[in-house]
């Protein structure tokens, strides 16, 4: 849009009082990045819901997520009726592990994200609204847990636990929770510090009613950007430990798995090196464009929420 | 500044006990037969499993376990590897130049690649070159490391065989083994040079193609964003518009004025990312079969071997509390402000 198209969309806007809510809404639809994000997310979401109906598992089945397989055919066969995105090793149905597998990824970046915010939350916020020497020791914990390397971390959590999602999804919470802490702490040293913070407190308002309906509003932004960025991350993190073998058992529906069941297959075969390119092609697509929903979208939110870059687009 | 770095490195230890405690905990969930392996250096010694268990005080309370275990760590005695059929001190050794070699190569496009797409990038600002580096920036970001490496060897080793994975091709670990050959300083490419073996350079490089690749493009991505909203903010800047006002041509203005201010973000990143290559490349080097701390590590997590995750995550703990108080200390030296508050 050019500017002056823009300029007059302004005037044309300004004279009705626009809620801060619709403002964001405004903002949002005229990124077509932005848009993208929510179309991918949006469509991952169908996807995941529509499950059953787009890859009926067969019937009496005891786990819809465990991906079928016809016979144990030992090299990948490509797409064919019935299996639109061909096969693995072990012969295992691409297109349905492609399908579930959205299942699997929004199960395990909600509540990885949701776990590691709640503890975050629960932490920086005690932090930074106690401050002295309660927040000394608390942010030196999350300094120890930050002294690691997240993915190396998880890693050495999921071998000690043992392999599988839910030890993954552990460790993950584990090593993500001390980022929002600290993220959190900053916010709310600032934040309560603000005058109506001072007004609640003259009233007589409790701290947790301070900390929840004044503080933690005003802080809790930042938050809102930085777990929709790890809603991608925590699923290639999740697909990366898949990947080594640690994650999900062989089988399952998880795009990481899928993957790793491809490693053997890259080079091709027979003098054609891309002969079994739908192994590593269509999981990789998911993970991708998965991962890229979600930075889009965690940008729209940082573009809309950050009062440095409101104003510019 | 002497005081401000005075004051992290009394810092240091206390985090450094923390670390420790931390993996120690962790180690907690294992049975004391499976910890056994952090104390002998040589598998054999595990025979006799009870005795291990009760010289090294496996079943006595925690904290004289702690301190034990903290002892030999700080003598430098960390156990048996069993996936790499050595001591996990020698595995260090072994295994450390591989990576370094890797991460020196990768660092330099990283920065190079993401501090000029950064700063054209921000430069000129909503033109078509802005959104490709950010359309660069945002894929980068968002390709899972595993599927560009797989990809990668896809077409260039599975199709043109032109760049094989691994560290060096058979005939050339033969001869770099064989005593002709004087290691000085464990990075292959050093070594061969010094050496006067071009060929052993060459397919050294070969070697480093891919995974330096890999590395780049994920690494810069995040580079290149930073910079670019760093200078965003910078060219905002009133001594900016002043630079341009008393009619310094552009280069100058964005080179000298603009970027110098710009790079404080980027510098601390760029220490990360150094850091976080010389740890994180776990999956990369597992992808392509480079011979590094990161794929001992992976394969050590897969197989359990208790001493050597131990030894991974404190080597790895260490390099990053050292690149952060490297980061701290550049900040700031660059940025004066830093050292008032």
């Amino acid at each position: 849009m050019s500017v002056l198209a823009e300029r007059k969309l302004a005037q044309q806007e300004l004279p009705v009082t626009l809620s801060t809510w619709q403002i964001a809404v405004l903002r949002f639809r005229r990124n077509p990045l932005s848009m993208m994000g929510l179309v991918i997310i949006v469509g991952f979401v169908l996807i995941a819901l529509l499950a059953p109906v787009l890859a009926p598992p067969a019937p009496n089945v005891r786990d819809p997520f465990m991906m079928p397989h016809a016979g144990y055919s030992p090299d990948p066969q490509p797409p064919r009726a019935g299996h639109p995105f061909g096969t693995t090793e072990q012969a295992f149905d691409i297109y349905y592990g492609f399908v579930w597998g959205a299942r699997t990824a929004f199960r395990v970046g909600l509540i990885v994200v949701v776990t590691s915010v709640v503890i975050g939350i629960l932490v920086g916020g005690v932090a930074g609204y106690y401050r002295g020497r309660v927040d000394e020791i608390l942010m030196r914990i999350v300094d120890i847990f930050l002294a690691f390397p997240g993915l190396i971390l998880a890693v050495v959590i999921v071998a000690i636990l043992g392999p599988g999602l839910d030890n993954v999804m552990i460790a993950l919470a584990l090593v993500g929770w001390p980022g929002y802490a600290r993220l959190l702490r900053g916010e709310i040293l600032s934040v309560r510090e603000r005058d109506y913070v001072e007004a609640a407190r003259a009233m007589g308002a409790s701290d947790p009613k301070i900390i929840i309906r004044h503080v933690l509003p005003n802080s809790i932004y930042p938050i809102l950007v930085v777990s929709s960025l790890d809603m991608g991350s925590i699923v290639v993190a999740a697909a990366a430990l898949s990947f080594l073998g640690l994650g999900a058992p062989v089988g399952y529906a998880d795009w990481g798995q899928i993957i790793s069941l491809s490693r053997n297959w890259i080079i091709g075969s027979g003098g054609n090196a891309f002969i079994f390119w739908y192994t590593v092609v269509f999981p990789g697509i998911a993970l991708v464009l998965f991962t890229l929903g979600w930075n889009l979208l965690g940008d729209a939110f940082r573009d809309i929420l950050d009062p440095r870059l409101r104003g510019s687009t | 500044m002497t005081v401000f770095i005075a004051r992290r490195l009394l810092l240091l230890p206390l985090v450094g006990i923390g670390v420790t405690i931390l993996i120690f905990g962790l180690l907690q969930l294992l049975s004391p037969v499976q910890r056994a392996s952090l104390y002998v250096t040589d598998p054999r010694q595990l025979l006799a499993v009870d005795q291990v268990i009760r010289t090294h005080g496996l079943d006595k309370p925690l904290y004289i376990q702690y301190v034990q275990w903290l002892w030999n760590v700080v003598r430098g005695d960390l156990g048996w590897s069993e996936t790499a059929k050595m001591t996990v001190a020698r595995a260090i050794r072994t295994f450390f130049p591989a990576t370094l070699e890797l991460t020196l190569y990768a660092f330099l496009p990283i920065v190079v690649l993401g501090i000029w797409l950064g700063t054209i990038s921000a430069v000129h600002r909503d033109r078509i070159i802005d959104h490709f580096s950010r359309l660069f920036a945002i894929g980068g970001q968002s390709m899972p490391t595993f599927v560009w490496g797989l990809l990668l060897l896809m077409v260039f080793y599975g199709a043109w065989r032109l760049f094989p994975p691994g560290r060096l091709s058979l005939d050339a670990s033969l001869y770099v083994l064989s005593p002709q050959f004087r290691a000085y300083t464990h990075l292959l490419t050093v070594d061969a040079l010094l050496n006067r073996q071009f060929w052993i350079f060459l397919d050294a490089l070969r070697h480093l193609v891919l995974p330096v690749v890999t590395l780049s493009l994920v690494s810069a991505a995040t580079l290149v964003r930073v910079t670019r909203s760093s200078m965003l903010e910078t060219l905002r800047q009133d001594y900016v518009r002043t630079a341009r006002a008393k009619g310094l041509e552009e280069p100058r203005v964005i080179n000298k004025h603009a970027r110098k201010n710009a790079m404080i973000p980027v510098v601390t990143l760029s220490t990360l990312l150094f850091v976080g290559l010389l740890n994180g490349v776990l999956i990369t080097e597992t992808i392509f079969g480079y011979p590094g701390i990161g794929r001992w590590g992976g394969n050590a997590a897969l197989q359990l071997d208790a001493a050597a995750v131990a030894g991974f995550a404190l080597l790895n703990a260490g390099l990053l509390v050292i690149g952060n108080l490297t980061a701290d200390v550049l900040y700031a030296w660059i940025d004066p402000r830093i050292r008032l508050g």
